[in-house]
């Protein structure tokens, strides 16, 4: 697969967050062209393309898009998911720090198509930096005539606001940051009602994650059929592989969606440890643990599923032989203890147990029954909480015993105690 | 472990919301004029980050503040306070310095870096040096897993740490020395970043022109570049001016 540079393509060149820079790099070309456009019109291209929501959950944005129900008379809102904290993904924020006007403009974009005459940007408050480029953005795009009362003298009213979050992964599910979003604790809402009708205050709302949004420009610009020529048929278009861990070079490698892990250590420069990989996440802490075996799948959000994960975010944490399974699950179920909101009793409950086993396992007091229990746990979770969080909390014990479970049995046999 | 979302807040005073200024109150109205009329709730979280920004921490007088401000219960806005991690219950000191402990960064060298601070710190999670200059705390997924392992100081990124480096790092702050962030603008204060996480972003022209990219963020369109690939290209026009030639990518 050839390296496919799209979101990512302004990174590394003059000063991109500057808007005069932005624009001579086609920057704000493709809303001059939507505008050009019907509104239905932008809905169609952006669902003929099949961007698949980038946020994890995979979820077409132009039927999102499309869900928004018109001639309703209430005020319609698109609210930026930019609360990026999914551990190991790593693509929001270096893409609002450096082209943030690629962001806002399909922001703008959004708005038109969907009418909403006003967007919120929720950025993950430790995200200070993105905070400034994305604040900084919005006030040039004022400036320029791109936002206002009047956008491009064209009629159209869009207004953007900025918001900074306070800390809470939970914040990531859309139904959670919209109350958060709201001045609450950012819980899940029931769905449904869903979003679409029922979102922000109540009216119809679009969720998008930023790398979702960050595409429509170009898919405005290039057209459904350019989007669809890079990746597999039901899961286009280029994609932003985030890649950490024990590699040559981590970093941000855009690629046809269903490049394979192979494919992209090539481009990485293999491991870093000349240690044999061991484990991998396809898309983040919440998709079940990939191995060896899994060097060939596609990564795409349909090939993923088939192979028994999740495309999640893309992001990508390589581990080799050295590290052990068992201590990098028992630190991501702290890390699902530690965000669990608190409103569903599985999620809760089931977390802060499952940390406990997993600590007793680690430090030499495992009970040969600990693993069969912490599979009975999961089941207990998995499907029975308001949100994803819970069933994310289950992806990494659930997968790590399927392919591991030797190494819990050691522990179990012969305590080391050494790690927690 | 104190768990930060069920622990009870120190309420040991009613607050005394009138310790804000007017120019608070004026901040207040403008961040609430950003959210639409009726929904002045929308503006709790900026707020909360205010009065942080005033009294280093959320104090009784704070959330009596923005409960007077919005037509809220104080119980309503202690709800909200003790859901969210950035809301510090107790003085924070002029640098917040977070480790991330999360998996990837831990099992690169996160952990031993947290322990070694906060041995030298003589401090825990959510703790401050007596002389006021460090809270230190350890941190959940940063997203800068390709910089790993990474250490903020008032948010801001040290990229590619090491227990050596994040030792520098810590014995310069304590000296009154401001190190430049690898990705991100030059430190200021623990109360001067959160006016600008509530919404009041700073002018410096150093932020203005802060760096924000690296290899890593760099490294795949580097490659690309190098070996000669692309997505397919696309005619780029400008209100009905002739299209222009596919643009180069640099």
């Amino acid at each position: 697969m050839p390296l496919t540079p799209v979101l990512t393509k302004r990174f590394g060149t003059n000063q991109p967050w500057k808007i005069a820079n932005y624009e001579g790099l086609d920057g704000y070309a493709a809303l001059r062209k939507a505008l050009t456009m019907q509104p239905n019109e932008v809905i169609s291209v952006v669902k003929d393309a099949t961007v698949r929501g980038r946020g994890g959950a995979g979820f077409p944005a132009g039927m999102k898009w499309q869900f928004i129900p018109q001639g309703d008379g209430k005020p319609h809102y698109v609210v930026v998911n930019a609360d990026e904290s999914e551990p190991g993904t790593c693509r929001d924020v270096p893409l609002m720090m450096n082209d943030p006007h690629s962001v806002l403009e399909g922001v703008i974009i959004a708005c038109y198509a969907v009418r909403a005459e006003h967007a919120f940007i929720y950025i993950r408050g430790e995200a200070v930096h993105a905070i400034r480029r994305m604040t900084r953005a919005v006030r040039e795009a004022y400036e320029r005539g791109y936002l206002g009362k009047d956008v491009l003298g064209r009629g159209v009213a869009v207004d953007v606001t900025v918001h900074g979050g306070a800390g809470a992964y939970i914040c990531g599910e859309e139904t959670a940051l919209l109350d958060s979003l709201e001045g609450k604790r950012g819980q899940p809402r029931l769905k449904p009602p869903f979003p679409a009708t029922n979102g922000l205050y109540d009216s119809p709302t679009v969720v998008n994650n930023v790398g979702s949004l960050a595409s429509v420009p170009y898919i405005v610009l290039g057209g459904a059929d350019w989007f669809r020529a890079m990746g597999p048929e039901g899961s286009p278009g280029p994609n932003v592989y985030q890649l950490s861990g024990r590699i040559g070079q981590p970093g941000q490698y855009e690629a046809p969606m269903g490049t394979t892990l192979r494919e992209l250590l090539d481009l990485a420069g293999g491991m870093s440890r000349g240690k044999e990989l061991k484990f991998w996440t396809p898309g983040g802490a919440s998709t079940p643990l990939f191995t060896r075996q899994h060097l060939d799948v596609p990564l795409d959000f349909d090939s993923v599923v088939k192979a028994g994960s999740i495309n999640g975010t893309s992001a990508i944490m390589v581990f080799d032989e050295d590290d052990s399974v068992v201590h990098a699950v028992w630190k991501w179920t702290k890390f699902y203890e530690h965000e669990s909101c608190g409103k569903c009793t599985p999620c809760r409950e089931g977390t802060y147990w499952a940390a406990q086993i997993l600590e007793r396992i680690l430090t030499g007091r495992g009970r040969p029954e600990d693993i069969d229990t912490l599979l009975d746990l999961g089941d207990n979770i998995l499907g029975r909480a308001f949100c994803a969080l819970g069933d994310g909390a289950v992806s990494p014990i659930a997968s790590s015993i399927e392919y591991f479970r030797d190494e819990y049995e050691a522990l179990v046999r012969e305590p080391v105690g050494a790690t927690a | 472990m104190t768990n930060f979302r069920t622990a009870v807040m120190q309420l040991e005073r009613p607050g005394d919301p009138s310790v804000f200024g007017e120019d608070v109150r004026s901040a207040a109205a403008e961040l609430v004029a950003r959210y639409p009329a009726g929904q002045q709730r929308s503006a709790l979280l900026p707020m909360l980050h205010l009065v942080q920004s005033e009294q280093g921490h959320v104090s009784p007088d704070g959330i009596a503040f923005c409960a007077d401000f919005l037509g809220l219960t104080k119980a309503q806005v202690v709800a909200v306070v003790t859901f969210y991690t950035m809301f510090k219950r107790r003085p924070t000191g002029e640098y917040l310095v977070s480790v991330c402990t999360n998996t990837l960064c831990a099992l690169m060298g996160g952990d031993e870096i947290y322990r070694s601070l906060s041995k030298t710190l003589g401090v825990g999670t959510d703790e401050t040096t007596p002389d006021g200059m460090i809270t230190l705390e350890h941190a959940e997924c940063l997203a800068a897993c390709d910089y790993a392992p990474v250490v903020t100081v008032n948010y801001e990124f040290f990229d590619n740490q090491s227990v050596e480096s994040a030792e520098q790092l810590v014995a310069a702050l304590r000296r009154g020395e401001r190190p430049l962030p690898t990705r991100g603008a030059p430190l200021c204060s623990f109360k001067e970043i959160e006016r600008q996480i509530a919404g009041f972003v700073d002018e410096r022209p150093e932020s203005l022109d802060a760096e924000a990219t690296g290899t890593p963020t760099e490294i795949g369109v580097r490659l690309a570049i190098e070996r000669g690939e692309g997505a397919p290209s696309y005619a780029v026009s400008r209100d009905g001016e002739p299209a222009d030639p596919p643009e180069g990518k640099r």
